[in-house]
C-alpha cells in the first residue's frame, strides 16, 4: 500500500511537468489555453491526491495524541 | 476617492476584528500561549483559511496578474499548481508532526523543536537568526505594497510613504492586540475576501470586455499567442519552481500556525482543500493578466503590475473597484502573521531562551512579544521608504527567502523522520544556505554590469492614459515595479548562452529586447518573453517593438567554468537552473553525509522523538 502511494505521488509530480503541452496554444472550450486547463485540472487532481493520503496514509498516532489532548 | 474610502473602511474592520480578539483572549490565560498560538483552539476552518490566508501575499493577485501578462499562462503552472501539490504534501508530511510535538513537548516555535532534537540551544539559535533574517524582506513586502496599492487606489491622493504608514499602523495594531487569535481571524476574513476577489472580478471583466472567448481568440490569432503557451519558458527553470514551494512550512509563520490547531485532523480539510483555494484566487488572476495584454497593451513591467487594479478601475464602478481593492489589500496585508512569528521567533528562541523568561515572568514573555512587534512594524516601515526605489517586493522575497527557507527543508525532515541525523548534519546545511544566499547575491552584484539589459520603451501610461482605481492617473510604483519582465531563454526553453565573459560584450546588450531588470528574482525570474520571437510581452509589451532581433540572452559570468554560472537580465542560473535546485540538493546531501559522519544523537533524544 505504502508503495503505491508513494508511486502515486511521484506520477503526480512526474505530470506537473506537461511537455507535450507546452507549445500548444490551441483553446479549450473557446477561451480556455489547453496549458492552462490542463493545469487547473493538475489542481484538481493535486486535491484528490491528498484526499487519498488523508484516507490510506494518515499517521494514526497522531490522531492518538488529539485523543489524549481531548 | 471612493474606492480609497472603501479601503479604508476594510482597514477599519481588520482593526476591529483584532481589537475584539484582544478582549476575547483578556479573559483567557494571558500566557505566551495564548498570544503567541492562541491556545492552540483554532477551528477546523478558521485553521485552513489563515493557514492558506497567510501564505497569500502580493504575489498572489498582483504579481501573479502582472507576471502572466508578459509571461503568459505557463506563470499558474509554474507557481500556483506546483505549490498546489506540494505545499499539502508538507503540510501533511512536516505540519502535522510539528503540530503533535508541540502540544506534546510545549513548542511554540520550530526552532524549540530542533533545538531539543539536536540537543544543542547554538545550533537552534544560530536556525533562529538565520531564518528570522529571512522573513524580515518578507514583511517589508506587505508595507510597500500596501502604500503601492493605497497610493494607485486612491490615484495618487495617497502618497507611498503615508500608505505604507497607514497599513504599517493598522497592522501593528492588530498583532499587537489581537497575539495569534487577532491574526487567525483577520486572515481567514482576508482570505474569504480575497476568495470573492478572485470570482468576481473574472465576471465583472468578463462582462466587459465584450467575453473571454473573442479576446482570447485575438491573442491566438496576434503576435501574442506566446502567451497562451510556455515556449518561451525554459524548462530548467520550470523544473526549478518545483523546490520553491518546499519553503511554505519552513517559513516560520507557517510552521508557527501549524501549532495552532485545535485537533491535528484540521490539517485533512487543509490539506485537501488547498490546492482548489489556490485555484481559486491564482487562476483568475493568471488569466486576467493574460487578457489584459489584449485589453490594456504596451504596459512596462512595472506598470504590469498594476494591470488587475488597471482593468478593475476601467470596467467596473468606482465602488465595485473600491471592495475588490480591499481585496486586494487583503492579499497585500498577509504580512501580519509574519510579524507575529517574527516578534515569537525574537521572544520565545531568543529572549525567554537565554533567561528573560525565567527573569521577568511569563507576563513579561508576552509584553517583549508586544514590544519586537512595534519594533519590527517601525524598522519595516523605515526600510519600505529607503529601497522604495531601489529594490522591488518579489527581489526581497525570492532571493532573499523563498529560496533559503526551501534549502532548510531538509533539515526539519531529517530531524522529523531521521533517527541517525546529526546537529552537525543540521549544521553544515544551514551554512550551505547561508552561503548559497551570499553567493547567489555576489555573482548577483558582480554581473550586473554583464547582464543583459531591456531596450527602452514608450511609457504605457504616455500610451494609453492608464488610469488607476478610481480614475486617477496611472501611478507609478516602486516597490512592486518590474518584477517579472526579464527574459533569459530562447524558444524552445535552452538559455541562449553568449559567452563573452564579463565584458559588457555590444552583442549582448544590442540583443538584449526584454522586459525591465526590475529585480525578478530567482523564484520569480521570467524567462521567456521577447525572446525570439514577435514582440512579446518582454520585448516591448504586448503589442510594443520588439522581436526582430535576437532576444536577450544569459551571458557567462566566468567564461573559463563555461555554462556553469550565467546571468540573465535579472539574476544568475546555475547550468541554467534557478539556485534553489542546487541549493535544496546541496543541503540536503550535507545534511546526509555529515550526520553519516558524526555522532548519532543520545538514546534518550532518539527516544523522545521516535518512540510510538
Amino acid at each position: 500500500m505504502k508503495i503505491g502511494l508513494a508511486l502515486l505521488v511521484a506520477a503526480v509530480l512526474v505530470l506537473h511537468h506537461d511537455i507535450w503541452n507546452w507549445k500548444d496554444a490551441s483553446l479549450v472550450f473557446g477561451f480556455l489555453p489547453v496549458g492552462l486547463a490542463y493545469h487547473v485540472g493538475y489542481s484538481l487532481l493535486a486535491s484528490g491526491t491528498m484526499a487519498i493520503l488523508v484516507k490510506y496514509a494518515w499517521p494514526k498516532n497522531l490522531d492518538d495524541d488529539d485523543e489524549v489532548a481531548a | 476617492m471612493i474606492p480609497a474610502i472603501i479601503v479604508f473602511a476594510y482597514l477599519a474592520v481588520v482593526l476591529y476584528i483584532g481589537i475584539f480578539a484582544f478582549r476575547k483572549g483578556s479573559t483567557g490565560s494571558g500566557s505566551g500561549e495564548d498570544f503567541f498560538v492562541a491556545s492552540r483552539k483554532l477551528g477546523p476552518m478558521v485553521f485552513l483559511l489563515s493557514i492558506f490566508g497567510t501564505n497569500m501575499t502580493a504575489v498572489a493577485i498582483l504579481g501573479s496578474s502582472g507576471f502572466a501578462y508578459q509571461r503568459g499562462i505557463g506563470v499558474y503552472a509554474l507557481m500556483a499548481s506546483s505549490s498546489g501539490i506540494v505545499i499539502p504534501l508538507t503540510l501533511w508530511l512536516i505540519g502535522t508532526r510539528l503540530w503533535s510535538l508541540g502540544k506534546k513537548h510545549g513548542h511554540i516555535t520550530q526552532v524549540q523543536f530542533l533545538r531539543d532534537r539536536w540537543e544543542s540551544g547554538g545550533i537552534g539559535t544560530f536556525i533562529a537568526i538565520v531564518t528570522a533574517l529571512m522573513l524580515v524582506p518578507y514583511i517589508i513586502i506587505g508595507v510597500m505594497g500596501g502604500g503601492s496599492t493605497l497610493e494607485t487606489i486612491s490615484g495618487g491622493l495617497v502618497p507611498y510613504a503615508v500608505g505604507g504608514a497607514i497599513v504599517a499602523i493598522t497592522v501593528v495594531a492588530y498583532v499587537f492586540f489581537g497575539g495569534m487569535r487577532g491574526t487567525a481571524w483577520v486572515n481567514t476574513f482576508q482570505t474569504v475576501l480575497f476568495l470573492a476577489f478572485g470570482v468576481t472580478a473574472f465576471t465583472l471583466i468578463a462582462k466587459s470586455v465584450g467575453g473571454f472567448p473573442a479576446t482570447m481568440q485575438a491573442i491566438s490569432e496576434g503576435p501574442q499567442s506566446f502567451l497562451l503557451t510556455r515556449e518561451r519558458m525554459p524548462a530548467e527553470e520550470f523544473f526549478s519552481y518545483m523546490f520553491i514551494p518546499l519553503s511554505a512550512v519552513m517559513f516560520p509563520h507557517i510552521a508557527i500556525m501549524c501549532m495552532t490547531a485545535e485537533k491535528v485532523t484540521h490539517f485533512k480539510r487543509t490539506v485537501v482543500l488547498y490546492p482548489i483555494c489556490i485555484l481559486l484566487i491564482w487562476l483568475p488572476s493568471v488569466y486576467l493578466g493574460v487578457v489584459a495584454s489584449k485589453v490594456i497593451p504596451g504596459l512596462s513591467p512595472s506598470e504590469a503590475n498594476d494591470v488587475i487594479i488597471r482593468l478593475l478601475s476601467q470596467n467596473t464602478s468606482p465602488i465595485l473597484a473600491g471592495v475588490l481593492g480591499a481585496g486586494i489589500m487583503a492579499c497585500v496585508m498577509a504580512s501580519d502573521s509574519q510579524i507575529l512569528a517574527l516578534s515569537t521567533v525574537f521572544t520565545e528562541d531568543l529572549f525567554a531562551y537565554y533567561g528573560g523568561r525565567k527573569k521577568f515572568g511569563p507576563k513579561a514573555e508576552v509584553w517583549a512579544g508586544r514590544t519586537f512587534i512595534v519594533l519590527i512594524g517601525l524598522v519595516s516601515y523605515v526600510i519600505a521608504l529607503a529601497l522604495k526605489e531601489k529594490a522591488n517586493i518579489f527581489e526581497l522575497a525570492i532571493r532573499f527567502a523563498f529560496s533559503g527557507f526551501a534549502a532548510l527543508a531538509p533539515v526539519m525532515l531529517a530531524a522529523l523522520f531521521w533517527k541517525r541525523s546529526t546537529k552537525w548534519g543540521a549544521l553544515a546545511a544551514t551554512l550551505w544556505v547561508v552561503g548559497c544566499v551570499f553567493a547567489n547575491w555576489h555573482l548577483t552584484n558582480i554581473s550586473d554590469a554583464i547582464a543583459p539589459k531591456p531596450p527602452k520603451r514608450p511609457a504605457a501610461s504616455a500610451m494609453r492614459g492608464g488610469p488607476a482605481a478610481g480614475g486617477g492617473p496611472a501611478v507609478q510604483r516602486g516597490p512592486q515595479a518590474g518584477a517579472p519582465g526579464a527574459p533569459d531563454a530562447q524558444p524552445g526553453g535552452t538559455p541562449q548562452v553568449t559567452g563573452d565573459g564579463p565584458t559588457p560584450a555590444p552583442s549582448v546588450l544590442e540583443t538584449a529586447q526584454g522586459g525591465a531588470p526590475g529585480g525578478a528574482p530567482e523564484g520569480m525570474r521570467p524567462a521567456g518573453p521577447g525572446a525570439g520571437g514577435p514582440g512579446g510581452p518582454g520585448a516591448g509589451g504586448p503589442g510594443g517593438p520588439g522581436g526582430k532581433k535576437k532576444p536577450p540572452t544569459q551571458v557567462r559570468i566566468f567564461p573559463q567554468l563555461g555554462d556553469m554560472f550565467l546571468r540573465g537580465p535579472v539574476n544568475v542560473t546555475i547550468f541554467g537552473f534557478l539556485p534553489v535546485f542546487p541549493m535544496v540538493v546541496g543541503s540536503a546531501l550535507l545534511m546526509l553525509l555529515v550526520s553519516l559522519i558524526t555522532p548519532p544523537p543520545s538514546k534518550a533524544t532518539i527516544d523522545k522523538y521516535f518512540s510510538k
